[in-house]
């Protein structure tokens, strides 16, 4: 090896911490590159969507009502004159918003009921472990349903109701992290030189638990926004007016026929989000897998 | 020897309570590390070593594990007697103990730096980071790691396993311990990176007169550092004796068939000498020597009668009834 490049090895690796090396992998995939660029879209979109939306969200022209595609209305216009593209502009901060969020919500209450059932095990294991399994047998979309039918249909309402079914999902993966993590000699190593067991739980074990929920995560956002839209074609997730695009799509449901536009739009919308959460999702399991490492 | 005891214990039996009964991994165990003393613990994977080393910490996984009787006296305080909160104390301030696997037994996602700081912050709670960080790199050139200063950014899949144990000897340093016990610190390096931990070992024991209680399998790693040696056995302590007299004189036939089975670079031999069958399971021999089965001078009173410590001198002690008959003739 020159000495230019052996220079260059070290350079490099004094810089790499866990994260950055995660990131140099990441980088090789072009797959989850292109996720990740759908990703930034769309959350882009989120941001300055109602700004450069063309018309207001609910701008109703009744003369210009099921308009195809044109110039003026570039995704056409839906039973009510409103314009689609719009429409999907202000749909994404919806979409997105409730997919962080429930997942967000759910990562939080799973990591830490996992991480309780994990380390300190016996009888809050058995507890928390039973619960999770009772959530588990019941379809995800059903008990859903069933939580919101309870607080009532509304945008806020189905956010929690996907936060709820989600936690046991990380519940269960923080888990059996943790039992993995709490028998490596690191962990013994901290108890040996007198660590307190919160401090061991908050600043080794649960860093160490956090990259399947990373993954996990991601992947989980994708199939939030699938469900809140689901709830949303329902009528049990967002009302009228808000365009939610689930919401959108149960709406123009009636007019396919004669205006499939109404609802090809919001469907692209969210398949590409999903596609983009998923291919992201799958390229940082591969980043973060310690087993796919060369 | 005037030296004090420093750790001093007694009778120890550590228990497990699994699904098929209750073992006794240690079992009646008694001995003492003095003061700046190097004291050996050898015998085969599974009798007992380690679970004496996490005995002494309030480490032994429980449960299934507890310590069901005796003492470990630390300068006088029982220590199977203290609280959780009195036994973190303890912990890394006056006992700290070093692993066998210095692969894993740093936390992959924090510096170097970190691990130490966070080490020393513990036990001095009233430390700038400043002054932790300083005492780091002081205690991370005494243990010999090259260019500290930019070490403690270095995260541990950057450093070999011999500059990993010497990061780890310098966690259990950092709160300057009465007593260290290193568990197999030299069984997953290879033989020059051994030498190098061992004679840092010796050198700090040395320097610091810090007490180590070595834990190995291997008598050569004793023969270089200890001063004494404890031979277990099963579970027990079969042999205890200075480390010149127990190579010169070993009266067990277990430590005999282990001297005799380390290979002599002096002679040229076909094969290597080996103790015939195995270890026997934790709590399978309930009465008679633990060593009968494979031992080459096994009479009838071996199996009948379990046979006690014997002392021959007031340093040397055996677990076997011909010694005991040897004294008596």
């Amino acid at each position: 090896m020159s000495e230019l490049a052996s220079k260059q090895i070290v350079a490099q690796e004094k810089v790499a911490g866990p994260w950055k090396e995660a990131w140099r992998s990441f980088r090789k995939s072009k797959a989850a590159l292109f996720g990740l660029a759908i990703v930034t879209f769309f959350i882009i979109i989120a941001f300055i969507g109602p700004l450069v939306a063309p018309f207001g969200m609910n701008d109703q022209v009744l003369s210009n009502r099921l308009q195809p595609p044109s110039a003026e209305h570039w995704f056409g216009t839906d039973d009510l004159g409103r314009d689609i593209f719009s429409r999907v502009l202000y749909g994404a901060r919806i979409s997105l918003t409730v997919g962080f969020s429930a997942v967000l919500l759910s990562a939080v209450m799973g990591s830490f009921l996992g991480i309780i059932a994990g380390y300190y095990g016996r009888w809050i294991d058995t507890i928390i472990s039973r619960i999770f399994d009772i959530m588990l047998a019941f379809p995800s979309i059903l008990l859903a349903i069933a939580v919101v039918s309870i607080l009532g249909p509304s945008l806020q309402n189905a956010l929690i109701a996907i936060a709820i079914i989600n936690v046991p999902t990380f519940g269960r993966l923080i888990r059996s992290r943790v039992l993995m993590i709490k028998q490596e000699e690191y962990i013994v190593a901290a108890r040996a030189i007198g660590m307190k067991n919160s401090r061991i739980l908050w600043n080794h074990i649960l860093p160490n638990s956090m990259t399947p929920v990373i993954v996990q995560g991601t992947l989980a956002i994708a199939t939030a926004i699938i469900e809140a839209a689901a709830l949303g074609f329902l009528g049990l997730g967002a009302v009228a007016p808000q365009a939610e695009w689930g919401k959108m799509l149960a709406d123009a449901r009636v007019y396919f026929i004669n205006a499939p536009w109404a609802m090809v739009f919001p469907g692209i919308s969210i398949m590409l989000t999903v596609i983009g959460f998923n291919l992201m999702g799958d390229g940082l399991r591969d980043a973060l897998d310690p087993k796919m490492k060369n | 020897m005037t030296r004090k005891v420093l750790l001093d214990v007694k009778g120890l039996e550590t228990t497990f309570f699994t699904d098929d009964g209750a073992v006794q991994a240690v079992d009646n165990i008694h001995f003492d590390v003095h003061e700046g003393e190097i004291l050996g613990i050898v015998g085969e994977s599974g009798c007992g070593k380690s679970v004496t080393s996490l005995s002494i910490m309030g480490l032994v996984p429980s449960p299934p594990g507890k310590i069901t009787n005796g003492e470990i006296l630390l300068e006088g305080k029982d220590l199977t007697k203290l609280t959780d909160k009195q036994m973190r104390a303890v912990r890394g301030k006056d006992v700290a103990m070093i692993f066998q696997e210095p692969m894993t037994s740093l936390n992959p996602l924090f510096t170097i730096g970190n691990q130490l700081v966070e080490a020393i912050r513990i036990h001095n709670k009233s430390w700038s980071k400043k002054q932790a960080i300083a005492r780091a790199i002081e205690i991370m050139k005494l243990v010999g790691l090259p260019r500290s200063e930019e070490l403690i950014n270095e995260y541990p899949h950057q450093l070999s396993g011999g500059m990993r144990q010497r990061v780890m000897i310098a966690m259990a340093l950092v709160c300057d311990p009465k007593v260290l016990i290193a568990d197999e610190p030299t069984t997953a390096l290879d033989v020059t990176i051994q030498a190098q931990i061992l004679k840092l070992m010796k050198d700090l024991n040395e320097r610091l007169n810090t007490a180590i209680l070595l834990i190995t399998h291997d008598l050569g790693v004793v023969a270089e550092t200890c001063e004494r040696v404890v031979v277990m056995y099963a579970g027990q302590v079969v042999e205890e004796a200075p480390v010149k007299e127990i190579f010169k004189n070993p009266q067990h036939p277990y430590t005999q068939g282990l001297i005799q089975s380390v290979p002599d670079m002096r002679y040229k031999k076909d094969s290597l000498f080996s103790i015939p069958g195995n270890v026997p399971k934790p709590g399978s021999i309930k009465t008679g020597c633990r060593f009968a089965a494979r031992c080459q001078y096994v009479t009838e009173r071996c199996t009948a009668e379990t046979p006690a410590l014997f002392e021959l001198s007031s340093t040397h002690k055996s677990r076997c009834f011909l010694v005991e008959e040897g004294i008596k003739q």
